[in-house]
């Protein structure tokens, strides 16, 4: 299953408008879901939806990063670009999935988390931070599922989990190639280079130890076939969770705690 | 007056690299005798900033140290013992020019990385502490620096010992990649578990902690402080004025901006910083420890 696309034509395809997005693909893997809103402190943002639904007979807790379709569903969802209330709002739904033992399953698809004034003054930092830590520590299975981008700190806040798997053409980034292009080179307009460079592709977060598993897409991209994405999507959660769910906590926690801690390449003489 | 000022500057001068004029067009002073404050724009005597602790006498900007500096003001004497000095970076995405960068830095800063950890004491109590050094890739989290803090952790939780993080950081290492990203996972999973041990963990902002590292372990303090002005924030000021197409006010994002919204629990002058933390681990210090 070889992907012959660049990592820039990845990036073209997965900004298709016409690819499925969470709200898409949730009712076509995840039966009776009923949709949660809230941190209980702020607000309800709706880059990030979350709640419960059944996959295999288990009921598990769904989180997701949401894009719009069109500019009228994207003016709400703020193009998938979570505020801090949405990160709160994921936590809370986490630790709600904890108490009655549901896994979670969270469905990454973002540029970023948002940059903003009133992101800054209700601490994004502090809202990513929290879910990093908490989330390293829950005591219920998480596997996330990268399904288009998975921009820096703002996927990551979805993304501490037992497996990480990555939709075939989808990326995951500590910056947007543009972003990258901008700092490093002063030049945006570089952007094409930078995404070929950087390593943000399911293979190459594979060979890094990253991405546990890749999830083919349909010929073309899921674009072409939702149902069929959705089923390949759906065949990967149905044979994940059962090696999760009969794993006992203290050794989940573990491996969870591993799986992060021996990323990094260093000397040491 | 002003001229007679830079005129005895000048006869100081032995060479060195001029910097800004003071903007009258026609006098020069050399870089490292002066000290231009980045927040008030005033200009001062290096020596006088520098006996001063490295604030700004106008406008009460704690400006950025070098992590030696700070072990120096805040490490009992004799008291440090560094952990990791041997941990050094590589080019995991074979990223052109990192290798290169790594290097000259290395040469200019006498550093092997942007963080210095170890143990030390603090008016009499032990604790693991963590200074990264902005003068080093302005502190970006890459491999070692997200491999030291974690480690530090680990020891901490191990001796149940205190740690006291002094952060400073751009964010994260680009040039590592997506592994640089993963270490705000991995730093944010070592505080979870010393936090679980019940050990105690103190962040000092100081300028600037910002991006993975404001939105990981630098957020994660059971108490956190910061410095007087400096700045603090998850997203640049510039990124932020590019989507919202207007100027900030000069106040976002600073240690002052932080405390009002509630993500600090104090702001502390760098001359009474050493007292604060000591008092704050004696507060800390548990029975079953010798
Ligand atoms: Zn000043």
């Amino acid at each position: 299953m070889s992907n012959p696309l660049t990592a820039w034509e990845r990036i073209e395809l997965i900004r298709n408008k016409n690819r499925p997005t969470a709200r898409d693909y949730i009712p076509m893997i995840f039966e009776h879901f009923i949709e949660m809103h809230g941190d209980r402190c702020y607000g309800d943002d709706e880059a990030i939806i979350g709640g419960i639904g059944r996959i295999a007979r288990v009921p598990v807790t769904i989180i997701a990063h949401v894009k719009g379709r069109n500019l009228e569903e994207n003016k709400k969802t703020n193009f998938a670009m979570p505020h801090p209330e949405g990160y709160r709002k994921a936590l809370r739904l986490m630790k709600q999935a904890e108490k009655f033992g549901r896994p979670v399953i969270c469905l990454v698809d973002t540029p970023g988390a948002y940059c903003g004034i009133g992101a800054e003054e209700r601490g994004q930092h502090e809202a990513i931070a929290k879910n990093l830590m908490e989330m390293m520590r829950l005591k219920t299975p998480i596997l996330t599922i990268v399904l288009g981008e998975g921009g820096s700190g703002g996927a990551l806040g979805l993304a501490v989990c037992d497996e990480l798997a990555m939709l075939q053409n989808a990326t995951y980034s500590v910056i947007s190639p543009r972003g990258f292009a901008s700092i490093l080179w002063k030049d945006a307009s570089r952007e094409k280079e930078a995404a070929n460079l950087i390593r943000i592709t399911a293979e190459d977060l594979k060979e890094f130890g990253i991405c546990d598993a890749i999830i083919p897409e349909p010929v073309g991209g899921a674009h072409r076939n939702p149902a069929l994405a959705a089923e390949a999507i759906s065949g990967y959660v149905r044979q994940a969770i059962p090696n999760f769910i009969q794993k006992p906590i203290d050794n989940l926690l573990q491996t969870r705690y591993i799986k992060f801690r021996k990323v990094g390449a260093f000397s040491e003489t | 007056m002003l001229e007679d000022l830079f005129s005895i500057v000048k006869s100081r001068a032995t060479g060195a690299a001029t910097a800004q004029s003071a903007g009258d067009g026609h006098v020069s002073v050399p870089a490292d005798l002066m000290f231009k404050c980045p927040r008030c724009q005033k200009m001062e005597f290096m020596e006088n900033f520098t006996l001063s602790g490295k604030v700004c006498p106008s406008c009460n900007y704690h400006s950025r140290l070098t992590a030696r500096e700070r072990l120096e003001i805040t490490a009992d004497p004799t008291s440090f013992s560094e952990y990791d000095a041997a941990l050094k970076s590589v080019n995991p995405i074979d990223f052109p020019g990192y290798p290169e960068k790594l290097a000259q830095l290395r040469a200019a800063t006498g550093l092997e990385e942007a963080i210095i950890t170890g143990e030390c004491a603090i008016e009499g109590s032990r604790c693991v502490i963590g200074v990264m050094d902005s003068h080093f890739m302005m502190a970006s989290m890459g491999s070692v620096v997200g491999e030291k803090i974690t480690r530090a952790f680990e020891k901490a939780t191990e001796k149940k010992l205190p740690v006291v993080m002094f952060t400073a950081s751009g964010g994260a290492r680009m040039q590592e990649g997506i592994i640089s990203l993963m270490q705000m996972a991995k730093t944010s999973g070592a505080v979870s578990r010393h936090d679980d041990s019940g050990g105690l963990y103190i962040t000092v902002l100081t300028d600037p902690t910002t991006g993975g590292v404001a939105a990981s372990f630098a957020a994660l303090g059971d108490i956190i402080i910061a410095e007087p002005k400096v700045l603090i924030g998850f997203a640049g000021r510039r990124v932020i004025e590019n989507t919202i197409r207007q100027r900030l006010p000069d106040d976002f994002q600073s240690a002052e901006f932080f405390l009002s919204h509630g993500f600090v629990d104090m702001i502390v002058e760098r001359s009474a910083m050493r007292k604060t933390l000591g008092r704050l681990l004696r507060f800390h210090e548990r029975g079953d420890r010798p």
